[in-house]
């Protein structure tokens, strides 16, 4: 029993013995989630506008980063490779809606589910093939300096990362709710037969939307690639993603910024705080076990939509 | 004019439900049976017994134990990995810790255990449907696959963390270990997963696979004409990680003699999934079907640009390969989205008319 209360306990006092600690633990947290957020996003917007759960938005992160780092080294400045990189993703949505999206409209969920699972093999074989599987470093001049502020010790990437990601969400927030394709996109994600119906082309829609999905992987790659290289493992950051998804509801903008925070926060605590007492290495699940017991309370996550349910 | 029914008369209710109501179908399986148990075993070299045979075995196992979760009851799992580690792990520590316990035990054991853990697991999917329950279930997978590899009980403290199947005999054979022949634990594998399928179909066709369905269906539906949810997701869930913790046991000590957590890690789970929507949801032959499917394409893969002889290194082979592998399951998915246990059933409709056209 001792065991046991020390074990949950024993943290907290050290929590509140060095509470500066526990702030720059926060703060790193918050910052880690952003970048899941990142991911997230991608699941989010696709899942919206075409109901299809993407499993692809990993490998999608993978792809664009190594076309950028790729087109990068064969001569092309920065501002051209990144230009190359978003073409090639927008070329990407549109041959995935041409060929899988298109055949398989009307099929079950899960059918859809699979074939972005088949999507991600083919794209992961055929961008490393591309570009070769050695770990690439990328560095887009973003300074890794820790700085202080007001005590708190603070990584400028990190800071850098979140005006990135708050930049793209206000970007997007904009282009959903101001603009004649983001009304389209909304309609489209309330009603498919409704949305056609009043004359939007479900396909158009569907190219652009796996488009945007595209550009965030772009940026997201570029984020995470410049923090870990750009390699292989830049697809399993899409496992981090889900958890975050699940907790902040699979079809809400919003709601995939905060779950991020919060997995990124509670899993950074967990990490630092209690893990050592376990064994370590509980990152791997502990945002799902995290998201579970947010779901427990809240099936349809934090933001989503309530599922209403009729015989 | 050979697959016909006609004049097949059924006298009594016992006749009018068995599992095959056509004698073709019955003389059928005895042939398939005849070949599986005598035939493959005369002629099959002991490469083919344990690289495809065997595999394709212990695969058809958890592709049954994945199709009752998503197939029949309609809970989308991507935890199956993490419970054939479970059932691994379990059938190691009772053969460890047992060591006169016959190795059939030892394996219906470990399913036990496993079911126990799925039934933990499935807790949640009372709350939580969809794409949702299945990240959820990402964290069984990720967090069994972690405790075995952090807690070193579970491999008996050996420095390596790998598990290796100590030399146990069925009848005087010996079935796992150095000294077990391929044959024999083919045969072994076999017997069990005959009667494995045997028990899945008819769980399936009776109240409780008929309980799965209703709740697959339509769940509230379910709930109204009075099956309850609780027992029969939670009911689903165990009898699943049953069959996958079986699968997990047969993997570790028939299939490769010594495994390690990460055999079943998160690919393992998709591979699984794989076999039963390419196979055909919903299908006890189409677990099997699937697990064909899967278990020879990497093969087929392998071996088309050797036999080619086409000058490619391997990693741009291993690329190739992800590459045809993703865009087969896609084509697949577009041909025949209810997999290949619904093309079965379409062949044996234009075989009861051929050679009539109508």
């Amino acid at each position: 029993m001792d065991a046991v209360l020390d074990f949950l306990f024993g943290p907290l006092k050290e929590i509140w013995a060095y509470p500066t600690f526990f702030v720059e633990v926060v703060v790193g947290g918050l910052l880690t989630g952003v970048m899941y957020s990142l991911v997230a996003l991608g699941f989010v917007l696709i899942f919206k506008a075409s109901g299809v759960f993407n499993f692809a938005q990993g490998a999608m992160v993978l792809s664009a980063a190594l076309s950028f780092v790729g087109f990068n080294e064969l001569g092309a400045p920065l501002w051209l490779a990144l230009v190359l990189a978003l073409a090639l993703m927008i070329g990407l949505a549109f041959v995935i809606e041409r060929v899988v999206l298109r055949p398989l409209v009307n099929q079950a969920p899960i059918i859809l589910f699979m074939a972005t699972i088949g999507v991600t093999f083919f794209i992961d074989g055929f961008f490393q093939m591309l570009w070769g599987e050695d770990v690439k470093r990328l560095d887009v001049g973003i300074p890794k300096d820790p700085i202080e502020i007001s005590g708190v010790l603070v990584n400028t990437f990190d800071i850098v990362a979140a005006v990135v990601a708050g930049t793209l969400v206000a970007t997007l927030a904009f282009f959903f709710q101001s603009t004649r394709i983001g009304r389209a996109l909304r309609a489209v994600a309330d009603d498919h037969q409704a949305a056609q119906s009043v004359g939007i082309p479900l396909q158009t829609i569907w190219v652009i939307v796996w488009s945007v999905a595209g550009i965030v992987a772009l940026v997201a790659g570029i984020m995470w690639g410049s923090k870990l290289g750009v390699q292989f493992s830049l697809a399993l950051v899409a496992l981090k993603a889900l958890p975050v998804l699940i907790l902040g509801g699979f079809t809400s903008i919003p709601g995939a910024i905060i779950g991020g925070l919060i997995i990124g926060v509670g899993e950074k605590v967990a990490e630092v705080f209690w893990a050592e007492k376990i064994g370590g290495g509980i990152e791997d699940w502990f945002a799902y076990i995290l998201a579970l017991f947010f779901l427990m309370f809240r099936p349809q996550g934090l933001f989503g939509e309530r599922i209403i349910e009729r015989v | 004019m050979i697959y016909r029914e006609a004049g097949q008369y059924k006298t009594s209710y016992a006749a009018d439900q068995a599992i095959f109501p056509i004698l073709q179908d019955r003389i059928g399986l005895a042939i398939l049976l005849l070949v599986a148990f005598v035939g493959a075993p005369l002629v099959a070299s002991d490469y083919i017994l344990s690289t495809i045979l065997i595999p394709f075995l212990v695969f058809s196992v958890a592709a049954l134990g994945l199709n009752i979760l998503t197939g029949y009851c309609g809970q989308l799992s991507l935890g199956t990995g993490g419970f054939m580690a479970c059932g691994a792990y379990a059938a190691y520590k009772f053969a460890t810790a047992f060591p006169e316990l016959n190795i059939v035990f030892v394996f219906l054991l470990s399913g036990g255990v496993t079911a126990m853990v799925g039934v933990v697991f499935g807790v949640p999917s009372l709350r939580i449907k969809g794409f949702y329950l299945a990240v959820a279930t990402l964290a069984a997978q990720f967090f069994l696959i972690w405790l075995f590899t952090k807690v070193p009980w579970f491999v008996n403290y050996s420095p390596s963390g790998v598990i290796s199947a100590p030399p146990r005999s069925v009848f005087g054979f010996y079935v796992t270990g150095i000294e077990a022949t391929s044959h024999a634990k083919y045969i072994f594998c076999l017997s069990f997963v005959a009667l494995l399928a045997l028990v899945a179909k008819n769980l399936v066709r009776g109240r409780v696979g008929r309980a799965w369905m209703a709740i697959r269906d339509m769940d509230i539906a379910a709930e109204i004409i009075g099956i309850r949810p609780l027992h029969t997701k939670l009911l689903a869930f165990a009898v699943s990680s049953f069959y996958c913790g079986v699968a997990g046991a047969l993997w570790a000590f028939i299939y490769t003699s010594s495994v390690e957590a990460l055999a079943f890690d998160i690919n393992r789970s998709f591979q699984i999934l794989f076999m039963i929507i390419i196979g055909g949801l919903g299908s006890i032959l189409g677990s099997f079907l699937g697990a064909a499917f899967i278990v020879l394409l990497p093969i087929l893969l392998n071996a088309g640009p050797t036999a080619m002889g086409a000058p490619l290194s391997t990693s741009t082979i291993a690329h190739l390969e992800l590459m045809t592998f993703g865009a087969l399951i896609v084509f697949f998915l577009i041909v025949e989205p209810h997999g290949l246990a619904r093309l079965w059933q379409i062949g044996k409709e234009k075989l009861r008319l051929w050679p009539f056209p109508h």
